[in-house]
């Protein structure tokens, strides 16, 4: 599917949102769409905290090597979704996850699969960030030790190529034995992006992982992911459109809806699609009325 | 009344009995304090004056010297007590410090909300209240009946009360690791012991550690147990399991009700020597909670 | 195919049980103390049955044992000794959070740990060679009630000024705004916030009142047979009899003392959890920490 650059222009988006912000999409012309290997497949998935269901019937399919955005309204489940990915919901008790999550065609929740073996391959990065109070060099060498290297040389191999990869070295280089806690909150996030890419998993999951920082610290994150991509498929939920707008090649968009049967908003996937077909024509009038800012 | 007229306005503070009253009352207060303050000085200053004449008549001679076996005898020393001390109280420590730890351990991370971890709290809280000679007659019905009298026993019946107070404390200690840090170590794919081992008990461990430094020395100053389980050596014992022991807290007891000025100067000393003792203990648990107020 | 199945997990798995195993010794050690310490104070209580708590006569030769003095002598030490700790307690703890300075704060509240952490043998090597000789006031319920006073003070304090940190500000100064005095504001505000709690802290000062041994072993004076409501008179309690009498005791007579032991044990548990539950509540009630 070739996708051509969009610009905003007057007879883009159709006439019945005239009068309502356009956003604006800073993109040069984006290349071809690949269709890479599936790696994360989706069938009717939901989640429960007890008998709460929080998010329901989700179906996509998360390529390799390309960045989706989860955005949506606050409380719709992408958080939700996005931590079924790598099997957060196991340690709340009550939590379960229903239907299929197929990683690489293995069921996720299968019964024989470790949950540890699972936050191997596939990572996360939180919202606020969360070093360990350790030092710098202790906190990105925990992946590695925990998988078993223990030779200092590779490790401080693993320590230099995450850092660089994280755009982090340069600024600590020199004191690697300092805590981590010193750092700047840019600098923190960037040393848990760090810490997460050391184990080199494939998949990096991350939770807002801008919204407590600043917006100089959040450029530098999103050209980090840009680089990112080459080497690891990145699923991001942001509740900043134009964060998803900027930096992903797919969205997910969720909106949270009424259950009648027992008056509880369940989120719900409403629309998946490319990127930036879904901001210049989205399909469902919901989408639409999230991106233009009608709502939430 | 014209209006407008300025009325005299006289703000100063007038005599009445309800003033007064407040001043008695706080007068009264600070009564209560320099009543408090009377038996604490008087203890500091007998003990120091008392017990420093032994102490420093012959100076390393009190720490280092036999337990005269002639109470009459004047002169030092308490060698033997400082020993059977360290050796009890040593032994103790050993054993309760980490089952209290494991055991909080399991409280906070694996227990939660369980029937069994609620039984065990509860339990844990029964277990302070125990009076500490009701602990000597078990230790000795179990064990110093069947083994005879030793330092061991001794270290069992302090355990027995050091115990539901390190897992208490412990416990509050993990409490307050944030769960942020778990949920890091999980995302890198760090199973769940190992976790608690390497991320949550270090960022735990100064308040831990105040809070076992505090049951030792409450442990070192406990006498009752110590009666039915080490019995009542003079000499030198450097065997943990056999033959019969002493401590400080036993000849401070046995050496209080004797008519012998000699051995009464000597109790002294002990008291002196057992004090500075908790007191520096006491000093490193607070240096101990003072940095892990600086981390925050 | 993609292996998730993970390397063995028996270390995490054992890390678990062994966690499991030490939170279940606390437990094993509490039963353990029940089976043992009832079944050896059997012998003496088939014997003399309710007679045991009810009669005042403690003759080891004749094999007769009746508890009652040393269970009155336990309670009115307690007794004497709340009433002056509890005032004292009281007021000091009003003073450090109400009256006292910022600058003073802090020192005092240090002075108070430091008392708390002087071993009990020491307030009794203290209570025999200086209250009761040097000061002359011998032995007897009066002198062990102060060297237990003093021992407590410190518990109930700082449990107190806990509880009574938690008055909201909002209630003092609606006080204060309307014009009242210290004293008046609290009592409007501080104490009938903090009575639940503060009746919790003097239990739990209570409950450790009861099992303190060694100190009151020594001043108590060790009478036999005394029931007496005269604080001057020496008398004899529980923890006491138990440290004097245990050496020389024969089979029956420790079985007495036993059962001796076990009655303290269940007297102060108790105290100890209506006290405990009493101040959670009261902390919970009014969002302290609990």
């Amino acid at each position: 599917m070739r996708v051509e650059s969009v610009e905003p222009t007057a007879s883009t988006p159709p006439p019945r949102t005239a009068g309502s912000t356009k956003i604006h999409i800073e993109r040069r012309s984006a290349p071809a769409l690949e269709e890479t290997p599936v790696v994360f497949d989706v069938e009717d998935a939901e989640v429960f905290y007890g008998s709460f269901r929080a998010v329901r019937g989700v179906n996509m399919k998360i390529q390799k090597n390309q960045i989706t955005a989860f955005i949506g309204p606050s409380g719709c489940g992408k958080t939700t979704m996005l931590r079924a990915f790598n099997r957060m919901h196991d340690v709340i008790p009550g939590a379960r996850v229903g239907g299929k999550i197929r990683y690489h065609g293995v069921d996720l929740y299968g019964p024989d699969v470790s949950a540890t073996e699972v936050r191997r391959r596939i990572g996360m990065v939180f919202q606020k960030p969360n070093p360990f109070p350790k030092s710098i060099y202790d906190n990105i060498a925990f992946g590695p030790r925990v998988n078993g290297i223990k030779n200092k040389a590779d490790l401080d191999v693993i320590v230099e190529k995450s850092l660089r990869a994280a755009a982090l070295w340069d600024e600590v280089k020199d004191r690697l034995r300092n805590s981590a806690l010193g750092m700047s909150g840019g600098q923190q996030q960037r040393l848990c992006i760090a810490r997460t890419i050391a184990v080199e998993p494939e998949v990096v999951l991350m939770d807002e992982p801008c919204s407590a920082l600043d917006p100089i610290a959040t450029a530098r994150i999103e050209e980090l992911m840009r680089e990112l991509k080459s080497r690891f498929t990145i699923v991001i939920v942001t509740h900043n459109m134009q964060q998803a707008a900027r930096t992903s090649d797919r969205t997910a968009f969720f909106t949270a809806e009424l259950d009648s049967k027992n008056d509880q908003r369940t989120g719900v996937l409403v629309e998946y699609d490319v990127t930036a077909k879904m901001f210049s024509n989205p399909g469902d009038e919901r989408t639409e009325n999230y991106i233009t800012g009608r709502f939430g | 009344m014209i209006a407008g007229a300025k009325l005299p306005l006289d703000l100063r503070r007038k005599p009445s009995w309800r003033a007064t009253k407040s001043t008695l009352m706080s007068v009264l207060m600070g009564g209560a304090v320099v009543a408090v303050m009377i038996p604490l000085l008087a203890v500091l200053y007998s003990v120091i004056t008392r017990g420093g004449g032994v102490m420093f008549k012959e100076f390393p001679a009190f720490f280092t010297a036999e337990i005269p076996l002639i109470s009459r005898k004047a002169g030092p020393g308490m060698g033997p007590a400082i020993l059977g001390t360290l050796l009890s109280t040593g032994g103790a420590t050993l054993i309760a410090v980490p089952l209290g730890i494991l055991g909080a351990v399991f409280l906070h991370e694996y227990g939660g909300k369980s029937k069994f971890a609620t039984i065990v709290r509860f339990m844990t809280t029964v277990m302070t209240g125990v009076p500490s000679i009701v602990m000597g007659l078990f230790v000795y019905l179990t064990w110093t009946m069947r083994f005879g009298y030793s330092a061991f026993g001794g270290a069992l019946a302090l355990a027995c009360l050091m115990l539901p107070v390190v897992i208490s404390s412990t416990e509050q200690m993990l409490k307050l690791v944030p769960s942020n840090l778990r949920e890091a170590a999980y995302a890198l794919g760090t199973s769940k012991s190992r976790t608690i081992l390497t991320v949550v008990l270090p960022a735990a461990l100064p308040g831990i550690v105040s809070g076992a430094l505090l049951a030792v020395a409450r442990a070192a100053g406990e006498t009752a147990p110590l009666l039915f389980a080490v019995g009542a050596a003079s000499a030198y014992n450097p065997h943990l399991f056999t033959e019969a022991n002493t401590s400080l807290s036993l000849q401070i007891f046995g050496n209080a009700t004797s008519s012998f000025v000699a051995a009464q100067e000597r109790a002294w000393g002990a008291a002196l020597t057992l004090m500075t003792l908790t007191f520096l203990l006491t000093l490193v648990a607070r240096t101990f909670t003072a940095r892990l107020a600086l981390k925050r | 195919m993609l292996d998730l199945r993970g390397k063995s997990a028996t270390g995490d798995r054992a890390f678990r049980w062994i966690a499991i195993g030490a939170a279940a010794l606390v437990l094993l050690v509490l039963g353990l103390i029940a089976l043992v310490m009832t079944s050896r104070a059997g012998p003496v209580l088939s014997k003399m049955g309710l007679d045991f708590f009810t009669s005042s006569r403690w003759s080891a030769p004749d094999g007769i044992f009746g508890a009652l003095p040393f269970i009155w002598g336990t309670l009115f030490t307690a007794l004497i000794a709340l009433a002056i700790a509890v005032p004292i307690s009281l007021g000091v703890a009003l003073f450090v959070t109400q009256v006292a300075p910022r600058w003073l704060k802090k020192p005092m509240v240090y002075m108070m740990d430091l008392l708390a952490v002087v071993p009990s043998v020491v307030f009794g090597l203290w209570g025999v060679l200086v209250l009761s000789q040097h000061f002359g006031l011998g032995r007897s319920f009066l002198t062990a009630g102060i060297i237990l006073a003093v021992m407590i003070t410190p518990i109930i304090t700082s449990l107190a000024r806990e509880v009574i940190e938690t008055t909201p500000p909002s209630d003092k100064e609606a006080a204060l705004a309307l014009g009242a005095t210290r004293w008046e504001m609290i009592t409007a505000a501080v104490l009938p916030h903090s009575k639940g709690g503060l009746v919790g802290a003097v239990m739990l000062g209570l409950g450790r009142a009861l099992g303190e041994t060694i100190a009151a072993a020594l001043v108590i004076g060790s009478a036999l047979g005394q029931i007496t409501p005269n604080p001057f008179a020496p008398g004899n309690s529980m923890p006491a009899v138990i440290a004097n009498e245990w050496g020389e005791a024969d089979d029956m007579h420790k079985s007495a003392l036993i059962a001796l032991a076990v009655t303290l044990f269940v007297i102060t548990i108790a105290v100890n959890l209506i006290a405990t539950a009493i101040v959670q509540r009261s902390m919970k009630r009014s969002g302290g920490k609990t």
